[in-house]
């Protein structure tokens, strides 16, 4: 048989690491409801406009801080603005802040995290250090002198959250590093002639991406949450933007009256936290056994 | 031996490493001491030795894997041994490394395909389709059908993930190529498919090898020239014929005697050695198998023997040969 041929030929059937994973992941009822309910809470966010029953802002003066009804499924807020309309608004905001400040404290950690594990000596001792520092501090508490100092406002929002949250990351990845630099394949890289950072790019991360996808999900619930704190004090996203933590905060006046209008949108939070959370378990048990603990 | 014959001459070569307590070097770990030893092209060189007497690490600073503490390396007529990482990159085309344990020498996350390439990526060679059809014929080479590209390591048995390892030492078509123990993880069955095709390997294209292995078997069997490392010196160095016959250092005879036998008529002839191996850290003054040998004499306990050249070829390290 010549080489020319078999190029032809179709490849042997090959099953790749994560699909494995995504078959175990399948024999977990609860963690695919889960995904489920993060990909409808997607959607939602995604078509908004289309699904929420009013517009956003639409204010219904005949009804003020009223209770659950047929026009207004989860009663209204003491604007009469639509509470379901508002939640469905409010999960756009919860939702990014969850990505985008994820993805910001990953880059973060990932980059800093690789290069104290895979160099170590004075550098690991640099970034050690930094990190102690960083950690030192109660999370909520530099999130609030961060927003002090930038100001409030979305953005800001996702950066304070996101300069708060590397630490964990950049923890795990360097432990992950100083293990796998150690490994001969790594050795067999730099044998052939392999730069350090193709070495860190194409061997130490890709092998660290299950615990990436583990963590990240572990984590975008207390980001959420952050970002409900945040707004709960008033230093979040300011009205009329909505977002679920700032629902909550305004509805704080009115328990009395309406008690309704606090319930929904914390029952929208405590849903979507659980659901990362119980899913980003279940990701831990089905990318890697041996992380059980983690 | 002529100049243009020797590939790789390791030149009085020492790597010491330090033994930090409190952040201060106290001490360090002689690994690997004052060894000399010359690889010619196409030949394979058998480096043997028990545990601990710095087989690896001298493997190791032969192709720079680690740094050299004092002493040259002379790479196809350059010195290598000071040369930074970068300055050796190109150089490492020729010069290649397989590894003892096949699950952790393989990326898991990496397919065949990828795995083989790395190298040809490195070092430029070739265009991107060029190297699928590389890889595919040494995958072939190796002994592998090359539909299972686009495999993962953990779908191959043992033996496989070898010829893995074994395709992407030589795809860059290295002149020597360093088989750390490359057989002692697999079972006796696969070891002698895997040796023979290292073997074939070398007729095919005139790779060396230095061959490290505990195994005296192993080596005796692919090596032309054999070097017995003790405490990290070269204690034995000759034509693998000698060690049929013409043993010269007795730690070589004891090791060699310390193959099992098969048979009951084969009567033991002498006593295996007693005593462990000394420390690294604190070696012994003079010879450094005083302390184990049978026939330690008082100059052997503060002199250090040189390795002589006994019979053409015949390199021994004693002071009463």
């Amino acid at each position: 048989m010549s080489i020319k041929a078999n190029a032809n030929v179709q490849d042997a059937a090959y099953t790749s690491f994560y699909h494995d994973a995504f078959v175990r992941l399948k024999r977990d009822k609860i963690a695919i409801a889960c995904l489920v309910f993060i990909v409808l809470l997607i959607l939602v966010a995604i078509f908004a406009p289309l699904i929420a029953p009013y517009p956003e802002g639409f204010q219904d003066t005949s009804a003020i801080l009223a209770g659950p009804s047929s026009k207004h499924w989860l009663g209204t807020d003491e604007f009469g603005r639509d509470i379901l309309t508002r939640i469905i608004y409010g999960s756009r905001i919860s939702l990014s802040v969850g990505l985008i400040a994820e993805a910001i404290a990953v880059t973060i950690g990932v980059f800093l995290g690789a290069l104290a594990g895979y160099y170590g000596g004075k550098i690991d001792a640099v970034i050690s250090r930094i990190i102690e520092i960083f950690a030192s501090f109660p999370h909520i508490l530099f999130a609030i002198v961060i927003m002090f100092v930038l100001g409030t406002g979305v953005i800001n929002v996702f950066l304070a959250i996101g300069f708060v949250g590397w630490t964990g990351i950049a923890r795990i990845i360097r432990a992950q590093v100083m293990q796998l630099k150690e490994k001969e394949f790594v050795e067999a890289a730099r044998a052939s002639g392999g730069s350090d950072l193709k070495i860190i790019l194409r061997h130490l991360i890709p092998n660290c991406l299950s615990t990436i996808i583990v963590v990240v999900t572990m984590a975008i619930p207390s980001d959420i949450m952050y970002e409900a704190s945040l707004s709960f004090l008033g230093l979040g996203v300011q009205p009329p933007v909505s977002s679920w933590g700032e629902m909550i905060s305004m509805a704080r006046k009115y328990l009395r009256t309406n008690p309704t209008y606090s319930v929904f949108p914390g029952i929208a939070l405590v849903l979507t936290v659980l659901a990362f959370n119980l899913l980003g378990d279940a990701l831990r048990d089905a990318l890697d056994p041996k992380l059980k603990n983690l | 031996m002529a100049e243009q014959e020797v590939l790789m001459a390791v030149e009085n070569l020492n790597k010491w490493f330090p033994v930090r307590k409190m952040g201060r070097a106290r001490g360090y770990v002689k690994a690997v001491n004052d060894v000399s030893l010359q690889i010619r092209r196409g030949e394979t060189l058998g480096i043997v030795g028990e545990s601990g007497c710095g087989k690896t690490t001298l493997g190791r600073a032969m192709i720079r894997l680690t740094d050299v503490t004092d002493g040259r390396v002379i790479f196809d007529g350059q010195d290598i041994s000071r040369l930074s990482e970068k300055e050796l990159r190109p150089l490492r085309r020729d010069m290649q490394i397989i590894f003892q344990d096949p699950y952790s020498s393989l990326n898991p996350r990496m397919t065949v395909g990828d795995i083989i390439s790395e190298p040809l990526v490195y070092q430029n060679m070739y265009s991107a389709s060029e190297r699928i059809d590389r890889v595919r014929e040494l995958m072939d080479l190796c002994g592998l059908d090359p539909v299972y590209i686009r495999r993962y390591p953990h779908e191959f048995s043992g033996g496989q993930r070898q010829r893995i390892g074994i395709a992407r030492a030589i795809a860059v078509n290295p002149k020597f190529v360093l088989c750390d123990e490359p057989v002692s993880a697999l079972d006796v069955s696969i070891q002698s498919q895997v040796i023979n095709l290292l073997m074939d390997l070398q007729s095919r294209t005139g790779i060396a090898y230095a061959f490290i292995s505990h195994n005296l078997n192993v080596v005796y069997h692919v090596s032309r020239r054999i070097a017995v490392l003790y405490l990290g010196r070269v204690v034995e160095l000759a034509e693998r014929e000698t060690f049929k016959n013409n043993r010269a250092h007795p730690y070589t005879r004891a090791l060699f005697e310390a193959i099992p036998q098969v048979g009951f008529d084969e009567q033991q002839k002498k006593a295996p050695l007693s005593g462990d191996l000394p420390s690294p850290v604190d070696l012994p003054s003079g010879c450094v198998f005083h302390t184990r040998c049978p026939y330690t004499q008082p100059r052997c306990r503060t002199e250090v023997p040189d390795l002589r050249e006994i019979d053409p070829g015949h390199y021994v390290a004693c002071h009463l040969v």
